[in-house]
């Protein structure tokens, strides 16, 4: 009871701190997306950070340990990769974004490539691809809420409980009170991961090297890279392909927009990899979980954290745990919302219903958040997958938006907007006929060599869009050069 | 390719090309397992290019004070 008291504790704070932010502040969608622009180093920093640091490095990271072992260190990989990546990505967007008031990744497509209808994609795609995002941190709120109160609240309830909170919570603050928000999670989560990481190993094993030779007489396959599956060639290619889909998150480019100036970002690259080696502590805790918690089978393994706390501390700790952990799921999944909900009135709702109306467009923005919330809901309820599987499919999906992207950052641009559009829809549909059908590199080429068999399949996706978007814009282009040449005059 | 474009390449390089000789247990290095030990080394040393570039690279200066 103690330990759901604390919690709830922490979820009345954040919404006080969101409602007293919001306070004295004209709530234009302007506001309450990128907070007018005027971020700076410290609150870009700790927006960015909260979106990478989520339920899912919390529950996640050490479930995907429990689970699979290694192939979890890509996240780490990943992740400092995508930070050197934005070095050179963000800057020119932000540039281009700046001179053309772009307050979202759907704006910047139409604006550059001069086409409503591939904003238009831009944000269907981006809804689409968040949607696994917002049900990861649904069911990671859902196991916090429903563990620590030491199963008294069934994890559906639990799941009901998160989302009406995360709903309620964007609806009233916007992004000033994620940023706020952001302050007390990060702080909190530094100090409690980096203590559970040292102290649960030293509590059951004597130290961190005593647990790794324990899990590696016990289960040596947790401690490297397996030769089929999730081998050396899968951690590489989903490497690659998260580094540079990392900023293509609606939610991650927005933050990114919000920024003073471009040196924000060339000087967050110095901390951030320093910053995601807090998920090695996780780790730890991934890896003291394997043979003190046995048992907990497939996507209960995101449980191996929480079941681990419980039966090593006093409930009031758990509580902190918990609320801790409440904050790491509201933060993003606020970011997320405002984001979707952002994107959702002004490149469809605006274009479709033709509306100039301020307040009816910040109207139709705050009733996506609910809407989305609710869908995401249903599939937290009644899908199966563990939280790693949900975030890499979100990944495949929003990744296909980069060749486009990257296309227009090049000073001679050869791509049109008729190559983008149907590079994208092909490449989203190949996502997601892969993923409904089980098709791998593997079974559609099985005399393939072991590594090229083992790559990330959201790379045939790519390939194929690159491929569509090419070819398409060079018919569509030559199509226009002889209309041109037999036109009169 | 400019110097800074170069040392960009490092990190990847370095992370991703070394994993096929680190992707083993022994020898643990600070407690470690081996692999894990080389892609945290990788994070750290990224960390540290990453300065560099920020110190030698001219867009920085050019911008003046934030």
């Amino acid at each position: 009871m103690i330990s759901l008291l604390i919690m709830f504790t922490f979820l009345l704070a954040a919404i006080f701190l969101a409602i007293r932010s919001g306070m004295g502040k004209k709530m234009n969608l302007e506001q309450w997306a990128v907070g007018g622009r005027g971020f700076g180093t410290v609150f870009v920093f700790l927006l960015l950070a909260g979106e990478f640091f989520t339920t899912f490095t919390f529950l996640g990271g050490s479930g995907m340990i429990y689970q699979v072992g290694s192939p979890a260190y890509y996240v780490l990989a990943y992740m400092t990769l995508a930070y050197v990546f934005s070095y050179y990505l963000l800057p020119p967007i932000w540039r281009y974004a700046k001179e053309h008031g772009i307050v979202s990744i759907s704006d910047f497509f139409s604006t550059k490539y001069n086409s409503s209808s591939l904003g238009m994609l831009v944000s269907i795609v981006g809804i689409i691809a968040s949607v696994p995002v917002v049900v990861l941190q649904l069911k990671g709120l859902g196991i916090i809420v429903s563990e620590t109160s030491f199963g008294m609240i069934s994890p559906t309830l639990a799941v009901w409980i998160g989302t009406i909170a995360v709903t309620v919570y964007v609806m009233i603050s916007g992004i000033h009170g994620a940023a706020w928000t952001a302050i007390i999670k990060d702080i909190t989560i530094v100090a409690v991961v980096v203590f559970l990481g040292i102290y649960l190993p030293y509590h059951y094993y004597g130290g961190i090297e005593p647990m790794f030779e324990a899990v590696q007489a016990a289960k040596p396959a947790h401690l490297t890279f397996p030769d089929k599956g999730q081998s050396l060639g899968w951690v590489i290619s989903t490497v690659l392909l998260t580094a540079v889909g990392f900023y293509m998150q609606p939610g991650l480019f927005a933050a990114a927009l919000s920024a003073k100036s471009e040196k924000v970002f060339r000087r967050n690259t110095m901390i951030m990899p320093l910053y995601t080696l807090l998920l090695m502590f996780v780790f730890f805790v991934g890896y003291t979980a394997i043979l003190q918690v046995p048992g907990l089978k497939g996507a209960n393994g995101d449980l191996a954290l929480l079941r681990l706390s419980i039966q090593t501390f006093d409930p009031w700790f758990i509580g902190v745990i918990g609320g801790v952990g409440l904050l790491t799921a509201l933060v993003p999944t606020s970011v997320i919302l405002l984001t979707i909900g952002t994107l959702f009135a002004k490149n469809i709702y605006q274009p479709v219903f033709k509306s100039n109306n301020e307040t009816q467009i910040v109207k139709a923005a705050k009733l996506t958040v609910p809407v989305i919330a609710f869908i995401s809901l249903y599939f937290a309820i009644n899908g199966g997958n563990a939280l790693y599987a949900l975030l890499l499919m979100s990944f495949s999906l929003i990744t296909q938006l980069f060749p486009s992207l990257l296309f227009s950052l090049l000073p001679n641009n050869r791509i049109n907007k008729y190559g983008a559009i149907c590079g994208i829809v092909v490449g989203v549909a190949t996502v997601v006929y892969l993923t409904i059908s089980g098709t791998t590199i593997s079974s559609l080429f099985p005399s393939f060599p072991q590594t090229v068999k083992d790559m990330n399949s959201g790379f045939i996706a790519l390939f194929v869009n690159v491929l569509v978007t090419l070819l398409i814009s060079l018919l569509t282009a030559k199509n226009a050069a002889t209309n041109k040449s037999l036109s009169p005059q | 390719m400019k110097l800074v474009h170069v040392l960009g390449l490092i990190p990847f390089i370095g992370m991703l090309g070394g994993l096929p000789f680190a992707n083993k247990v022994n020898a643990f290095v600070l407690g470690l397992p081996f692999l894990l030990f080389w892609i945290v080394l990788w994070v750290i040393l990224t960390s540290i290019i990453m300065a560099i570039i920020n110190y030698i690279d001219p867009a920085n200066r050019e911008e003046g004070v934030e």
